[in-house]
């Protein structure tokens, strides 16, 4: 499938060997519809490498049992994996400390988190959360429901046409009110790549928190949440080629330490009676019930595999097939791509005339092509180009230069069917 | 790509590309909104029903994909005229032709040509939103109709 510019870098980074990345990823390697299976679905989750489903055996199979709990030798032995898996975590974020990253369900769960025990505390009526026109829903409807619980307001900064955040707007709606601030890092519907370093200096000049919601910027570019001055950071491991179900939200430590547990149980405390219950530091405190270890692990093995590959060569590859398929797709006669920000990463959201995103969705299907059509978890956004959904294309570090001729062939194929 | 043309038939095209009684009704006595949050559709479906429960005349508007817009085009075609206990045995009919349901024959007709969309789990909704509008539209709700 590969074509020779797969194997090229540009000047002055790692190259990228594609085809034994693609070794490495079992799913890839199926038909679908009596096709070789295209997968342009990386945004909505990741597949797997074999590393990650190996890891993830060997540990229910062998090394399995509780943490944090029994002195027997298979607990401890899970229990140093686990605590492992977080150093890798603090590592590939550049977090100070380990005890700053909390494991969580996903992205979504360590919002609300923060919302629930953050925002619940600190945030009175009056108060501001401030968001950004482009955000998925997991980063709209955590700070609607804490503005109804305390009566605080949420305020929306607006992108431009290209989707790009309009920073002197986004400036302007920061004052004295503004508890927290909440921005993706990268738009899961527009691919824009928002300037959160320098967002969140605006915000910290006003005193407010910033949280940043890293769902799609964790498998593409490196993240450094020191360099970002951020107090949260929240991603998924299942986008970052890792297990469903586990994810990690970032905290600062003095933050962390002054708020209140999000959930009670075992595992979160330090004493229990009837009468009071005092709480384990962080970020076991963090951390209510039998978490899910094994997930944790299997994250901590992605990001091995992530870190082995190189950020920066899959940065930079992805970069460069980015701007191959927007040149490929902006051939299409009749196709417009939502979302032109000048720092973007590989997403592609477009429309096709006259053919709903639905119907392109399954027709690229039969082709073995998998794109994401709706609205993406990001109605306003729908609402703000005026189109009722879109089909995208997110690529991954394993996608090619010829599945991108593969997706422009299928589009072809649907502008024949529709008589286009 | 002869298993996407059962369910892309030159019928649907015909009827996503010029949908019949499609815009406002006058005088219409019951309507309804119909919503599909999974993709975004959206449409209104207006009925001008008699004193004997005769649909006399029916009109939709609104977007959505190829499948939702032949499904309510085709649907409006086989209303007109039918009482309204005879379109809900339809709806009935169509429904049980999509989920491979036991309720009892019904003529289908000309909305058969929907019939491909059964392999298609993730379109069903789309071919069925038409169909949900008009029973909220017969039952005057105030609430959206939703595939949800």
């Amino acid at each position: 499938m590969s074509t020779a510019t797969d194997k090229m870098a540009p000047a002055g980074a790692p190259a990228l060997d594609v085809e034994r990345l693609r070794a490495d990823f079992p799913a890839l390697h199926q038909e679908v519809h009596g096709k070789p299976l295209v997968y342009l679905d990386n945004g909505a989750t990741a597949q797997k490498p074999q590393t990650v489903l190996d890891t993830i055996a060997q540990y229910y199979g062998r090394d399995y049992s509780n943490v944090h709990r029994g002195a027997h030798t298979l607990s401890e032995r899970i229990t140093a994996a686990y605590e492992e898996a977080r150093e890798k975590v603090r590592a590939f974020i550049n977090a100070p400390e380990s005890r700053e990253v909390v494991f969580v369900r996903g992205t979504t769960e360590a919002i609300n988190l923060v919302a629930q025990s953050y925002g619940r505390v600190h945030l009175r009526k009056g108060d501001e959360v401030l968001i950004t026109e482009l955000e998925h829903h997991a980063n709209i409807v955590p700070w609607q429901m804490l503005s109804d619980q305390t009566g605080a307001t949420l305020k929306v900064a607006p992108i431009n046409d290209a989707g790009e955040v309009v920073l002197e707007e986004f400036e302007r709606r920061l004052g004295p009110r503004t508890k927290l601030v909440a921005i993706a890092h990268v738009s899961n519907a527009l691919g824009t790549i928002l300037p959160v370093a320098k967002m969140t200096e605006m915000a910290h000049a006003h005193g407010a928190k910033v949280l940043v919601d890293g769902a799609q910027a964790a498998p593409h570019q490196a993240i450094d949440v020191q360099a970002l001055g951020c107090d949260f950071y929240a991603f998924s491991g299942h986008k970052l080629f890792g297990p469903t179900g586990i994810g990690v939200l970032y905290g600062r430590a003095e933050l962390l330490a002054g708020m209140p547990p999000y959930q009670g149980g075992g595992e979160m405390i330090r004493e229990v009676t009837f009468e009071r219950t005092t709480f384990a530091d962080i970020p076991q405190k963090f951390e209510a019930g039998t978490p899910h270890i094994v997930g944790a692990i299997g994250l901590g093995a992605a990001i091995d595999y992530v870190g082995a590959v190189g950020l920066t060569a899959i940065a930079a590859y992805e970069h460069e097939l980015l701007q191959y398929a927007t040149a490929r797709l902006s051939e299409v006669p009749g196709l417009r791509i939502i979302g032109t920000a000048a720092d973007k990463a590989a997403i592609l959201s477009f429309v096709l005339e006259d053919v709903h995103a639905h119907d392109v969705g399954t027709i690229v299907d039969h082709e073995g092509v998998a794109v994401r059509t709706g609205h993406h978890c990001a109605m306003p956004v729908m609402q703000r180009y005026d189109v009722a959904a879109t089909a995208r294309a997110s690529f991954a570090m394993y996608n090619t230069h010829a599945e991108v001729d593969t997706l422009v062939h299928a589009l072809h194929k649907v502008r024949e069917m529709f008589g286009r | 790509m002869s298993d996407l043309r059962d369910l892309y038939q030159e019928v649907i095209f015909d009827h996503n590309r010029n949908p019949r009684n499609f815009g406002k009704l006058e005088g219409a006595n019951h309507k309804a909104e119909g919503f599909n949050p999974l993709c975004g559709d959206r449409l209104t479906l207006y009925l001008k029903v008699d004193e004997e429960g005769v649909i006399q005349d029916v009109a939709f508007d609104g977007k959505g994909c190829a499948i939702s817009v032949a499904s309510a085009s085709l649907m409006t075609e086989a209303l007109r005229g039918k009482p309204v206990a005879e379109a809900e045995a339809l709806f009935r009919g169509f429904h049980d032709l999509l989920t491979d349901g036991h309720g009892a024959p019904v003529e289908l007709g000309k909305l058969k040509v929907l019939e491909g969309v059964k392999a298609y789990p993730s379109r069903i909704k789309c071919a069925t939103l038409a169909w949900h509008t008009l029973e909220s539209a017969l039952h005057d709700e105030d609430e959206p109709a939703s595939t949800e």
